[in-house]
């Protein structure tokens, strides 16, 4: 019989060696196994469909859902196919990503940083997400972008448009079909100046957050270049919902014209206030008092009603285009939904379709071979004519849309009318341009 | 001088809305002692028994228009409004057209339903529980409210305008010999402002001038003896909640034009409103009413781009620091009751 002499120091060697012992094996799995985070390896492969389906853009998010299910049944031969069929490459064929069928999982952003990347890394590691996309809201977007960075999956921005987005917070995983505040001060101005002339003092409410900043910027720079003058730019709090107190001080300033750098309900809100307090009924300098807001979208132009009317502002796509590719996507999503797709859900389809298309390409759904088939590549057929997706900084090149709010509407989708169609080099910056300065895009991350 | 009288205008009708909700809410706190975050949600409940109406007015079927097309290229559907087969299109128009102030009347036995059921349904089981139970509870119902408003109607605002009639706004500069254009102000705002002085003055009158109001005020100040004297002071109260929250839902109804309604807009004005109480004073009427415009002018002081320069973000926490000066200086606010907030 032996007698089993346990020392302290005895017990945390073996313990020590048996636990590394243990560990070993899981390392190299981990390491061996998968080439890079959630790489699929059944029949299917899972996107991640990151969208506000509560809080004040939950109507937004819900178009970009209803977007993200038929972008879905056309990569699984579903349906008439859609854009599928107008885009310029066609290395997508009905038959799932790689021969593998697309499902896909969805997250509720609620339009918060913090609960947008819960959801996001919910998807990544609960469900194995390879792909994340969504959104519509530029902090959303940075926070989520960046989590995609560290987790190692490809990241799809939804709607968002601060410069920041590609800018100071761009990120190598990251990738944004959408335009952004420099683009829709380089569009607007132009037009501002032929509708309204060179002479003009501008009166900017802004909202105070980082898309409000970077709009006012942008916005600011491209009138006061045509010869604008700017008479103050004014914060706004996010949460203000009365704007009467900002309104009423414009028209002693001197200004004749207001800019409203505000999204959303801020923009419904302000807008509302403006046209209540009679300021397009005035006259000042000789001229008649004008409003801009220089970032519209449909779902936006309704919730302000009949108070959009002549107003001019910037919008990334409108389902009245009428190229080969809007018209395809219009006709789908109308036949399905019954109503014609808003901004928001054309640009996550056609993140998704591009997705895809760059995986066949690429060949395998490495995160770092997927991105390096996004970069630099050329394409068309997918509504806002030929498109660049630029390496530099991951931002996508394409013309803009400048709109008007529509006098005699027909219906109530019908809201806004595309006064011009901005050739993209109107709207293209240098990557190092100051308005986007700061960060670095730095190296794509695989993950696992 | 122009942008100081502006300011106190664009005050007193923010004021209005204050003043209105944070009526209902010290009410409620001073018959029944119930802290009700869920007020807010009766002004949200009131804005969108405004767009029901307008909804309700606006019921249409639809004819087949073979000369114009849809945006598929389907021959178009045009919607055409029941109220126009019923009353002709002009007669129609102009029902649509002054859905909200018929709404005054639609909001107001809904209101008073919706506040008994409430008080009847949830918040009578919690009067003896401590206040953070009832906070809780009836901050939970708004946020079921607004979430259940939000199923229904979307989350986007809804726009609401007011009647063409009162469209524009007047020039008050040039009425005081100011240059035109320096002092301009909406109609409908200029309506709202009265709005709230009726409505407040009602409230006042009802409760100095009637028995019924007698009856409510002395229970307010000693419900016991009140009961002791036969009394049946808890139905009283209830229907006190009940005009509380017609208050509430009537200033939700007619602030619609002013700001399109969505399901949050409760939120937006309960933390402002309860400051308001608290500065007032909690129970106390005239408090409320007085802190209500005090503070929607200072807010609209603060919100000058002059003061942002000297003092930047003020216009975020103009009010917030108000009530911290009150709290610690008068913890029972301007007119609230000796006793009340200060043990």
């Amino acid at each position: 019989m032996s007698k089993l002499d346990v020392s302290r120091r005895g017990l945390l060697r073996t313990g020590a060696v048996a636990g590394a012992g243990l560990a070993l094996p899981t390392i190299f799995t981990a390491q061996s196994a998968h080439a890079f985070t959630n790489e699929p390896t059944g029949g299917t492969v899972t996107l991640g469909f990151n969208v506000p389906q509560t809080g004040p853009y939950a109507d937004e998010g819900a178009d970009e859902l209803r977007a993200y299910e038929l972008a879905v049944e056309h990569l699984n031969g579903g349906g008439d196919g859609g854009m599928m069929n107008t885009f310029s490459s066609k290395a997508l064929q009905g038959n799932g990503i790689l021969g593998k069928k697309v499902q896909y999982v969805t997250g509720d952003t609620q339009t918060k940083s913090d609960a947008a990347r819960a959801s996001a890394k919910s998807m990544i590691e609960k469900d194995g997400a390879i792909m994340i996309t969504g959104g519509s809201s530029s902090g959303v977007a940075v926070a989520v972008q960046a989590l995609c960075q560290e987790a190692g999956v490809i990241f799809m921005a939804g709607l968002t448009h601060s410069n920041d987005t590609t800018g100071k917070d761009k990120r190598a995983n990251g990738f944004r079909h959408f335009f952004n505040s420099y683009m829709s001060g380089a569009a607007l101005a132009p037009v501002l100046a032929g509708a309204y002339g060179t002479d003009r003092k501008a009166y900017h409410l802004t909202a105070d957050y980082n898309w409000g900043y970077t709009t006012e910027e942008a916005v600011k720079s491209s009138t006061e270049a045509m010869g604008w003058d700017t008479v103050a730019a004014v914060k706004t709090p996010l949460t203000q919902t009365d704007f009467s107190s900002y309104i009423a001080p414009v028209l002693q300033s001197g200004a004749d014209t207001l800019v409203l750098n505000h999204y959303g309900g801020n923009m419904v809100n302000s807008l509302t206030n403006a046209v209540q307090f009679g300021l397009r009924d005035k006259q000042v300098n000789g001229k008649d008092f004008q409003i801009v807001v220089p970032l519209y979208s449909r779902l936006m132009a309704k919730g302000a009603g009949a108070n959009v009317k002549g107003i001019f502002g910037s919008t990334n796509w409108h389902w009245t285009l009428q190229d080969e590719g809007s018209k395809a996507f219009v006709r789908s999503f109308g036949t399905k939904y019954g109503f014609p797709p808003s901004q928001a859900a054309h640009t996550t389809y056609v993140q998704t379709l591009l997705y895809a298309d760059a995986v066949e390409r690429a060949g395998s759904f490495a995160p770092c071979a997927v991105a390096e088939a996004l970069e630099d590549y050329e394409f068309d057929g997918l509504g806002n004519g030929k498109t660049l997706y630029r390496g530099a900084d991951h931002q996508c090149f394409k013309d803009v849309l400048v709109v008007k709010g529509k006098e005699n509407p027909t219906s109530e989708f019908d809201l806004l009318e595309i006064v011009e169609v901005t050739p993209v080099d109107q709207v293209t910056y240098a990557p190092d341009h100051p308005q986007f300065s700061g960060g670095a895009l730095g190296t794509c991350n695989n993950g696992a | 001088m122009d942008a100081i009288i502006l300011q106190i205008l664009n005050g007193l009708d923010k004021g209005s809305a204050y003043a209105l909700i944070a009526l209902g809410l010290t009410l409620i706190f001073g018959t029944l002692g119930v802290v009700n975050f869920a007020h807010g949600a009766l002004f949200m409940i009131g804005a969108f028994c405004a767009v029901t109406l307008s909804r309700i007015l606006t019921l249409s079927h639809t004819i087949i228009d073979e000369t114009q097309k849809d945006f598929l290229g389907n021959p178009l559907k045009v919607e055409v409004p029941y109220v126009h087969d019923l009353f002709g299109q002009a007669t129609g128009d102009a029902i649509i057209d002054w859905a909200v102030p018929l709404s005054v009347l639609f909001a107001i036995p809904i209101m008073i339903l919706v506040g008994v059921v409430m008080e009847r349904g949830l918040i009578k089981h919690f009067y003896k529980r401590p206040h953070a139970d009832q906070i809780l509870v009836t901050f939970g119902l708004a946020i079921v409210l607004q979430e259940v408003i939000k199923y229904f109607y979307g989350a986007n605002p809804i726009p609401t305008p007011a009647p063409a009639a009162f469209k524009g706004s007047l020039d008050f500069g040039a009425m005081l010999g100011f240059d035109p254009n320096l002092i301009i102000y909406p109609y409908w705002r200029i309506i709202y402002f009265g709005f709230a002085a009726v409505i407040i003055g009602g409230v006042f009158a009802f409760l100095q001038f009637t028995t019924f109001g007698m009856v409510v005020r002395a229970g307010m100040a000693d419900r016991e003896t009140v009961g002791l004297l036969g009394i049946n002071i808890d139905k009283r109260f209830t229907i006190m909640f009940g005009i509380a929250a017609a208050v509430a839902g009537l200033a939700g109804v007619m602030y619609t034009p002013i700001n399109s309604p969505n399901y949050h807009m409760g939120m937006d004005f309960l933390v402002l409103s309860f400051v308001v109480v608290v500065v007032g004073g909690m129970g106390s009427l005239p408090g409320a009413v007085l802190a209500g415009f005090l503070l929607g002018v200072l807010e609209s002081f603060a919100s000058m781009r002059e003061v942002i320069d000297i003092i930047p973000g003020i216009n975020q926490i103009i009010i917030y620091l108000v009530a911290i000066i009150i709290l610690l200086t008068r913890p029972r606010g301007l007119m609230g009751r000796k006793g009340v907030m200060e043990d």
